[in-house]
């Protein structure tokens, strides 16, 4: 479904990602996982269309968009969320998400300024939207919050409602349960399963290795900006090169 | 629709004492104030749009000001048009020709595109000063013809006052439907941050050009006002001295809230009356009050009211049937945010 080619990104002389071959199948759970500073959110920018990459080439559904931007990927149907969430901290949840739907819409100045029907049908849609997604991640009772004074899970939870508010096709999430304890990882591990369930591909970077090794179907593992293996978990968890270079310090990596 | 009820009221009392102002007074020397605060007021507020809700400070206002004031008063000295057309005219030049500085400088973010703007703003102040052979230069251009529509000629300071209420009125109207609506939170959701509502399909560039060319418009608007209302005008007006006044304006009654643009000028420039005597001497004052605004009211007076309101539990009956409800209870958190504000 997204593939790409010989994929590179330089910063300056650094390689952050280097000539990564890699594959999105349809309605899978595809895992990206490495050590730190191994290239995985630069990947993640480089798909979903944030930075251009140095050379290579990204396909979407077929279709070449390597050098698409990040609001053409989004309108295509690839959404992301980010590491740190980005969330809008002095507004409520319905506010922040009642964006997400807007790349859907298309009233502009003049349809706001005098309201026309076309605006005020757009609007619900987008209402309707945020309310139909905060259902399905299990936070509809956090509408009229304000986000700072929710839960790191409960801003998770938001974040991935955000982007399914974009009705994607393919959902990247980046570092879902960074910071958050055992108990919310598993509940959020349920929702990632409930939206594979319903029909969407995953994409998902994690340090978590118990969670990916449950979630996934396939993992690639990143190192210093090369792909040094890919397979089911199971394949992956009796590699050498893998466990030489990241599982060797499984423990230490899942105590984080 | 989405006004917590106290302040719709407020508003509408408003509306009507400045309605009713000139049946109460005819002292010169308040309809001149309000005018003013009137025409200053639309041109803070366009600023409001792109700093305060879009997120991209711009210093150029003054500039667009002084455009669109000289294509009025040019318009209407050197080529006898009408009022009405030359209004017209300064206003979409103006957006014109913001569209072509927001082409350039919005590809420049953050202090980059302050920085960049305020250099505009000197660039177009000093267009107007130098191109003598076209606004005279500090002579000044005298002589613009009383502002007429049709058969009504508006030559009395209370038939100013009306003409640019409403005005006034219109631009905060639309202000309001623009700010409170999906193309409003589309503009908070960049200055938020610009990656995530990219990464939400929203096409930051576009939106962002919106908001500068509707801001610069609005600019455009008050400066054309104004030199319909002063029939003078002189190159000090677009400087850049008057940029950081709308700046102070706005800091004032506060970023990023509707109303803030209004009650920031209706104080400064009222004070800034009291202290006329003291002339250059004011900003003694005024520097330190902007300290301690930034300090301990960063997002102005409208601000601090909404962060007022917002501590104090809501006693509004839940009557609302409509589907804005939950909008609606986050108007205050939403104010906060710096985001936007209807008190």
């Amino acid at each position: 479904m997204l593939r790409t080619e010989k994929l590179s990104k330089y910063f300056g002389g650094n390689q952050a990602v280097n000539s990564v071959d890699f594959q999105i199948n349809q309605g899978e759970i595809t895992a990206i996982i490495g050590p730190n500073g191994a290239g995985k959110t630069t990947f993640f920018n480089l798909i979903s269309g944030l930075h251009p990459p140095t050379s290579g080439k990204i396909f979407f559904e077929g279709e070449e968009v390597t050098n698409k931007r990040s609001y053409e990927m989004a309108k295509m149907g690839i959404a992301r969320t980010f590491q740190t969430t980005k969330l809008f901290a002095g507004a409520t949840v319905m506010e922040n998400l009642m964006i997400g739907h807007r790349l859907r819409t298309k009233s502009g100045f003049w349809g706001a300024v005098i309201r026309s029907q076309r605006y005020r049908n757009e609007e619900r849609a987008c209402r309707e939207k945020a309310l139909q997604v905060l259902e399905f991640v299990g936070a509809s009772a956090l509408a009229n919050r304000s986000v700072a004074s929710i839960s790191q899970e409960e801003q998770k939870r938001v974040a991935i409602a955000l982007a399914l508010s974009t009705d994607p096709k393919i959902v990247l999430l980046d570092e879902p349960a960074g910071g958050i304890n055992a108990d919310e990882t598993s509940n959020l591990a349920e929702l990632i399963t409930k939206m594979k369930n319903a029909g969407l591909t995953i994409c998902i970077i994690e340090h978590k290795m118990q969670m990916i090794m449950k979630l996934a179907d396939r993992i690639m593992v990143l190192n210093q900006g090369i792909k040094i293996a890919e397979g089911t978990p199971d394949e992956i968890s009796r590699n050498e090169t893998v466990i030489e270079a990241y599982l060797g310090g499984g423990a230490h990596a899942q105590a984080h | 629709m989405r006004f917590v009820p106290g302040s719709k009221w407020v508003v509408a009392a408003l509306f009507f004492v400045a309605l009713a102002i000139p049946l109460l007074t005819d002292n010169s020397y308040y309809l001149n104030m309000l005018i003013m605060v009137f025409i200053w007021s639309i041109a803070v507020s366009g600023m409001n749009i792109i700093a305060g809700y879009a997120g991209q400070l711009s210093l150029a206002h003054a500039g667009f000001f002084g455009i669109g004031a000289y294509t009025l008063g040019l318009l209407m000295v050197k080529a006898q048009m009408s009022f009405l057309v030359s209004l017209a005219v300064s206003v979409v030049l103006t957006g014109m020709v913001g569209a072509v500085v927001g082409m350039i400088s919005l590809r420049l973010k953050g202090h980059y595109f302050a920085i960049f703007s305020l250099c505009m703003g000197v660039i177009l102040s000093l267009v107007i000063e130098k191109w003598e052979s076209l606004t005279e230069g500090v002579r000044g251009l005298l002589g613009i013809p009383v502002p007429k529509i049709g058969s009504v000629e508006f030559s009395t300071l209370t038939s100013q006052y009306y003409l640019i209420l409403f005005f006034f009125v219109l631009a905060m109207f639309v202000n309001r439907q623009i700010i409170h609506s999906l193309v409003g939170r589309t503009f908070i959701s960049i200055r938020n941050s610009e990656e995530l509502a990219e990464s939400l399909g929203i096409h930051a560039m576009k939106s962002k050009m919106l908001a500068f060319v509707y801001s610069t418009v609005l600019a455009g608007l008050a400066g054309a006002l104004y030199a319909g209302y002063l029939r003078f005008l002189g190159p000090e007006i677009a400087s850049i001295e008057h940029a950081f006044e709308m700046l102070l304006y706005l800091l004032v009654g506060g970023i990023g809230t509707l109303w803030g643009p209004v009650v920031g000028t209706a104080l400064v420039m009222t004070l800034m009356q009291w202290l006329q005597s003291w002339q250059d001497y004011r900003m003694i004052i005024f520097g330190p009050i902007l300290v301690l605004i930034v300090m301990f009211l960063p997002h102005g007076i409208m601000g601090a009211f909404a962060q007022l309101k917002k501590n104090q539990p809501s006693v509004l009956p839940d009557t609302t049937d409509d589907k804005n409800r939950g909008i609606e209870r986050g108007v205050n958190d939403r104010r906060l945010a710096g985001g936007e504000s209807d008190a």
